[in-house]
């Protein structure tokens, strides 16, 4: 990577824009407090600069969509929220993220506890293979040693219906997770990310495998969880960036270029760049 | 331009260019449903070939045992001196086969725990200090002669109890099962998709966890065959076994002496059988043989069975 074509980079702009500017989108909520602010994250994959020097703040109860064309480093970045990298051997994170006051990569921060609050959607539906419905669901809760029948039945049938698949499965919590539809799976892990009580929800494309209409839900769903938690999604998809979200990063060869509230960023972008993506004019 | 069809390898021979490579004519296509019997066709030499051997070494061994294990005393009596097949009096292997029982199911009680955790280690922790120790040691262990495995069971165990005893036998069994199973496990783990670990990691449950009740569940069936075939392999093994379990003619006194005593197992009895000058113990070594085939060839497929009806409820 040649640092001279690189774009030029929002180095630190911790702040969206503030609506006002252009038309702000009835969604936004207006004056939503900082939830998870990130200074200065790299990500280094040995030498390879994976992620370089990003500083983003994600508003309590908003929806924030990371774009960017293939390898620019939002879904590398994204992991770096809930200390995914800390598994893969050679990945270094640098800088921070700072959960409610907390540095997450601090001394002495239990990446496991950091997990429960900040919770992950995959790609592909991840149900575990070899339970059922309900076992899927109070996972989180019950391979920790809750034991509690009433209180998991209470959190599995709550998890559910907030992740809209109560009504499709209440009549076989007992069947096998691997027996529902891609989309219904992909609602389960969703189901199983609320379970325990996560208050922030990292989506990496959950919906690139999906049908139209199984994404549609999947949209409807991220509109309702928002009154709940604070939401950041990578997407391919820019029409999804626009439908379902209220800011919008764009990530280019692991820089963050620009930032904004999403109707500024699909309107009236500052940065070329940004505009040639969101055009269509790479990608 | 034309669109072509998915390349299909060198099916389309240059002499049919001039058509173009779109073109598939129905010469083409026989000729590829032609090579694809060719290819089918070696497929099932190269299994016959497997089976072949295989039916006749249990024809062979079944003909020539059949006679024996189908008397009753072959199960109830033990084998006391030779006089007594020679006199044509009651004598069995009842006591072998209960001593194969007790130490092949000690070994399995040792070598599974140790045996699947050290596959875990290898494939969910390849970062950890010890890793590369582990797996040098593993496949030293595999590649060791069974019968230094019998040898060093007999310094670690029946040096210092001062007597050959089942316990030291199943020990020995187990270093054999051991590599296998390990490496079993660790070959499994590694097929189940990353992103399980992940989700499991993901929902805030801490590594052991994910690997004991997502991972490892998944890779159950895997897990198992690898358990299985390490049985089959241990369960044939006599080298092991001769100066730990050591053998014995008779039903021990007491059951604690099963443990504590020299025991007879199959694969040790049937050399010594074989190796005997009389004629009457050779039939019953073939006996022990069919024993030894039933023995492997049921746990097979019992446990088959039941991982598959497992398999079909809870996944």
């Amino acid at each position: 990577m040649d640092p001279v074509t690189m774009p030029p980079t929002v180095p630190s702009n911790p702040k969206p824009q503030q609506a006002g500017q252009g038309e702000a989108r009835a969604t936004v909520v207006a004056h939503a407090a900082p939830r998870m602010v990130t200074e200065g994250i790299t990500v280094l994959y040995g030498k390879t600069v994976g992620v370089h020097d990003v500083s983003l703040t994600f508003r309590d109860k908003t929806v924030t969509a990371l774009i960017g064309p293939s390898g620019c480093g939002k879904t590398t970045f994204l992991r770096a929220l809930n200390r995914m990298h800390d598994l893969s051997r050679g990945v270094k994170v640098t800088g921070k993220a700072v959960l409610d006051g907390q540095d997450i990569y601090a001394n002495g921060v239990d990446p496991v506890t950091i997990r429960r609050r900040i919770g992950m959607v995959f790609q592909k539906p991840t149900p575990f293979p070899t339970m059922s419905i309900y076992d899927n669901v109070v996972a989180g809760l019950k391979l920790v040693g809750i034991r509690d029948r009433a209180l998991l039945d209470e959190v599995a049938e709550r998890s559910l219906r907030q992740a809209a698949l109560w009504e499709e499965v209440e009549d076989r919590l007992r069947a096998p997770a691997s027996g529902i539809s891609g989309g219904q799976q992909q609602r389960l892990s969703i189901a199983r990310a609320l379970a325990v009580e996560a208050e922030v929800l990292l989506m990496d494309e959950p919906t690139s495998s999906l049908d139209p209409q199984s994404t549609m839900r999947i949209e409807e769903l991220i509109q309702e969880l928002k009154n709940t938690v604070t939401i950041v999604i990578v997407t391919h998809n820019m029409q999804q960036a626009a439908r379902v979200s209220d800011y919008t990063a764009f990530f280019y060869e692991g820089d963050l270029v620009e930032v904004s509230d999403t109707n500024t960023m699909f309107t009236n972008p500052k940065q070329r760049r940004t505009n040639d993506y969101i055009t269509g004019r790479f990608g | 331009m034309a669109v072509t069809a998915p390349a299909t390898g060198s099916a389309a021979p240059p002499a049919a260019a001039p058509r173009g490579l779109a073109t598939v004519t129905p010469e083409h296509l026989r000729r590829r449903y032609r090579r694809d019997r060719f290819m089918i066709g070696l497929l099932v030499l190269a299994t016959a070939a497997v089976l072949v051997p295989l039916l006749i070494i249990v024809w062979y061994v079944v003909s020539n045992g059949i006679s024996a294990v189908l008397t009753f005393d072959f199960y109830t009596q033990d084998l006391g001196s030779p006089a007594r097949a020679l006199q044509g009096r009651p004598t069995g292997l009842g006591h072998t086969i209960l001593g194969t029982i007790v130490v092949d199911a000690l070994a399995l009680l040792i070598a599974v725990p140790i045996g699947v955790g050290a596959g875990i280690m290898l494939s969910e922790y390849p970062d950890h200090p010890l890793n590369p120790v582990l797996r040098i040691l593993n496949d030293t262990l595999n590649g060791m002669p069974a019968i230094l495995k019998g040898l060093l069971a007999f310094s670690l165990i029946v040096k210092p109890m001062g007597t050959f005893s089942g316990i030291s036998g199943a020990v020995a069994l187990a270093f054999v099962m051991l590599p296998i199973i390990a490496r079993a496990t660790e070959g499994v783990l590694r097929i189940i998709p990353w992103s399980i670990r992940e989700a499991g990691l993901a929902l805030g449950l801490p590594r052991w966890r994910v690997v004991l009740n997502t991972v490892l569940p998944a890779a159950r069936v895997g897990v198992v065959t690898g358990i299985l075939i390490a049985f089959a392999r241990a369960a044939g093994e006599a080298a092991p076994l001769l100066f730990t379990s050591f053998g014995n003619n008779f039903f021990s006194s007491t059951p604690l002496r099963y443990l504590m005593g020299p025991v007879d197992t199959l694969p040790a009895r049937l050399y010594s059988l074989a190796i005997s000058p009389y004629k009457e113990w050779h039939a019953m070594g073939w006996g022990a043989a069919v024993i030894l085939l039933v023995l492997v060839i049921v746990t097979f497929v019992g446990t088959r069975i039941v991982t598959r009806a497992r398999h079909a409820t809870d996944l």
